[in-house]
């Protein structure tokens, strides 16, 4: 309170009056809001107080960002589990120390599409939704033509991870490129912008919806699929957490797929489990990427397709007319 | 203007001319009534959107931005046109630009407001639209959209403002035709206005620093709004020359935005007088000259790519020239374009009636010119399109997705028309000042 409030004898006028009532209507206010405070510390004092009982008996604990805190034992109280925080936070920093990386071999694909199946069966994907989709491809019309399994490029350099404005679309230290559509907006910026077309968008409810309805969300598996959300391929994430190679991978029954870790320099196929050197695959095979010329540093390799396994056959489209 | 110079108008009299439609009359009625009726029809579109989700659209995975994009364009070009008549012709010292200043800033308003709704329409989860303010990354353009818009929308919110306050002054002092509760608006927004010099130098001066403000935040929305294109690597959209391609072709939208109100305006509210023409006439050599420039940045744009024909952009020029999208390319270039530039080199076409049909003719095509722009990139990428259903290769829109199309364009109608009804269409106060009438004395 300052001298100004203080009301001098015979200055009273009709202007004074009314600001001395406000000045009497402040000051109540005031003194409101000092009541309050004072029993707020009071009763803060009070809690300090009764939690001043200790057991002595402190707790190491690993809090959900990885902290190691100690407690004592009598704080601790049961919290209901926020499975998808932790998923999120997981997902988010990806597998310490890996480099993930596929090798696609173009000359052992003949459009089986196990690996879409798989793929599809695993990430509660529409028919017409393909994280991975195998394309028959001729690159000018006096070359031959080929399938070609086509997956999220996981690149290096994403431009759909530039141009996401909340961050629902990362790159993870180990190289997998992942989607949040927990934080997803639906601006579909990043659709845009992947050359690979290598995204899809939830447009109407997903299928078997009901039934995943309330299932926990998982970020490394972008299941339960999420309507007006992103989804793409996510280089199986949830299954390198397990040691197990990517559901496409595995599905192969024709040895197109390897997959490993750049770091160890060595790849898996999915069909022989033979585990090669990832150098010496790719300089042997002329290994290549797709549009290396984007700067996008994609992490799918392909091996061109030469000496055949099989004839190409042209695929019959089996998708529905409109959806 | 030379018709006023021979018999002097009092001030009363502009005062008189230029609020006289103050008043709620009955057509005024009939037309919010429709324009209502109208919106709400399309929110209920939107209402069937926001529960079944954006796929009641055309748009699918492969033209995933499609009309809701190329209208939130359309939406950010016709706002520029404020900062073009302002800022950049008005700093020229154009004296005939002064009753046409407050319609292009209305428009500048109107639109760049709608525009940020029109963004929303296209989100699949409109509900999170907070996350862009709360875990935004600088690094996305669509960051840097939000902020310029808001920026521009709020600079040209002032612009609009700050010349109403004398007219705020003098009309709640003088107009005893309307309603007590917008007599009393004026005097809130008027600020106590009392034509002293000392105020008068106070809004000029502000007036001059928002003008020079507006210009690098009009160049900015725009340009950054062409950037979301731009920035990717998709035959179409990777040019270097989007920026002022779009700027540019924004001018010729908003002029074409202006001509046409400042014909309604001119009819509905009778202000003949004040709308001659010869401000049609001049704004038919604007709206020339800027569709000359954007010419020269269309030549630019498909004749250098067309030249070379690498193998993305020639499947794309090819689409545009003689296939798909043929028709519709030729007929915005054309009718939208080449023709109005023609027809307004002569003047009996830049006299209002012919000016108002061109407009028109221009306004379409600059709104077919951003679907061009937007949808057809999209349909041919890098890698094919396959096993896919039918409409995902190729966009069509769907009725509910054109609905909810129409609803940006009924709201800045509704804007506009609140804004024109409520307050003088042209500046009172500048006006008398400029025909050297003083005005009547603010006790």
């Amino acid at each position: 309170m300052d001298d100004s409030n203080v009301q001098k004898p015979g200055e009273e006028n009709e202007n004074q009056q009314g600001s001395s009532r406000r000045d009497f209507l402040k000051n109540l206010g005031l003194a409101g809001v000092g009541v309050a405070a004072g029993a707020a510390a009071l009763y803060s004092g009070h809690i300090f107080e009764a939690k001043k009982e200790v057991s002595g008996d402190e707790k190491v604990l690993l809090t959900q960002d990885g902290k190691l805190v100690s407690v004592d034992s009598l704080e601790i109280k049961a919290v209901e589990k926020t499975g998808t925080a932790l998923h999120t936070q997981e997902g988010r920093e990806g597998i310490a120390g890996r480099r993930w990386v596929m090798v696609t071999d173009l000359s052992k694909c003949r459009n089986a599409r196990k690996c879409i199946s798989a793929c599809q069966g695993a990430h509660q994907l529409r028919p017409e939704q393909y994280h991975m989709n195998t394309l028959q491809m001729q690159d000018t019309p006096g070359t031959a033509p080929y399938n070609m399994p086509k997956n999220c490029q996981h690149c290096d350099n994403p431009p759909c991870v530039s141009v996401c404005p909340v961050d629902a679309t990362y790159k993870r230290p180990d190289g997998i490129v992942l989607i949040d559509n927990e934080r997803c907006i639906g601006c579909r910026f990043c659709m845009a912008a992947c050359p690979y077309s290598a995204r899809i968008f939830n447009w109407l409810e997903p299928r078997d919806a009901a039934a995943h309805a309330g299932e926990e969300y998982n970020v490394e598996l972008n299941v339960p699929q999420k309507r007006g959300t992103i989804s793409k391929c996510l280089f199986s994430a949830d299954r390198l957490r397990e040691g197990k190679l990517p559901y496409c991978v595995e599905a192969c029954p024709n040895g197109v797929y390897y997959f490993g870790d750049e770091n160890e320099d060595a790849v898996t196929n999915g069909t022989t489990k033979e585990t090669v050197r990832l150098s010496k695959l790719l300089s042997d095979n002329g290994g290549y990427q797709l549009m290396p010329e984007l700067g996008t540093k994609p992490r799918v390799y392909y091996l061109p397709p030469k000496n055949r396994l099989f004839p190409f056959e042209e695929a019959r489209d089996e998708t529905p007319e409109k959806v | 203007m030379t018709r006023m110079n021979e018999n002097t108008p009092t001030f009363e009299q502009i005062t008189h001319d230029l609020s006289h439609h103050i008043r709620i009359n009955k057509g005024f009625l009939a037309w919010m009534g429709f324009l209502t009726v109208a919106l709400i029809v399309c929110l209920y579109a939107y209402s069937i959107q926001l529960k079944t989700g954006l796929g009641v659209a055309g748009i699918r995975d492969y033209v995933t931005w499609g009309m809701y994009l190329a209208n939130f364009v359309f939406f950010v070009a016709a706002s520029l046109i404020g900062m073009l008549i302002s800022a950049v012709l008005g700093m020229l010292g154009m004296k005939w630009l002064t009753p046409i200043t407050r319609i292009a800033e209305t428009i500048a308003v109107a639109f760049a407001a709608v525009a940020g709704l029109v963004i929303v329409s296209d989100m699949g989860r409109p509900e999170r639209l907070a996350y862009v303010f709360l875990y935004g990354r600088p690094q996305s353009p669509i960051l840097w959209d939000v902020t310029v818009i808001t920026t521009y929308f709020v600079l040209s919110l002032m612009l609009l403002y700050l010349p109403l306050i004398a007219d705020m002054a003098i009309l709640h002092r003088r107009m005893d035709t309307i309603p007590g509760w917008l007599r009393n608006v004026y005097k809130v927004l008027s600020l106590r206005f009392t034509d002293s010099p000392e105020q008068n130098r106070i809004i000029h001066r502000s007036i001059r620093i928002l003008l020079i403000l507006i210009i690098p935040a009009a160049l900015s929305i725009h340009t950054v709004t062409s950037w979301l294109f731009a920035v990717t690597s998709r035959a179409g959209w990777d040019s270097t020359i989007f920026g002022p391609y779009f700027v540019s072709g924004a001018f010729v939208a908003g002029s074409a935005a202006v001509i046409i109100a400042m014909y309604f305006f001119r009819k509905n509210y009778r202000l003949q007088d004040y709308f001659t023409d010869l401000h049609f006439n001049n704004m038919g050599k604007v709206l020339a000259t800027v569709s000359l420039v954007y010419l020269y940045f269309n030549i630019n744009e498909f004749l250098v790519p067309g030249y070379k024909m690498k193998r993305a952009d020639a499947i794309h020029l090819q689409e545009l020239f003689a296939g798909k999208d043929a028709v519709l390319f030729w007929l915005v270039q054309g009718g939208g374009l080449l023709l109005p530039i023609l027809f307004m080199l002569f003047r009996r076409f830049r006299k209002p009636l012919p000016l108002l049909l061109i407009s028109i003719a221009v306004l379409i095509g600059a709104w077919f010119k951003r679907y061009i722009i937007v949808i057809p990139t999209q349909e041919h990428p890098f890698l094919p399109i396959q096993h896919v259903p039918h409409n995902f290769a190729h966009y069509s829109p769907t009725l509910i997705e054109t609905l909810i199309s129409v609803a940006p364009f009924i709201l800045v109608l509704i804007i506009i028309t609140l804004i024109s009804k409520f307050f003088p269409v042209i500046p009172i106060h500048e006006t008398a000042r400029e025909k050297g009438i003083e005005p009547i004395s603010f006790d």
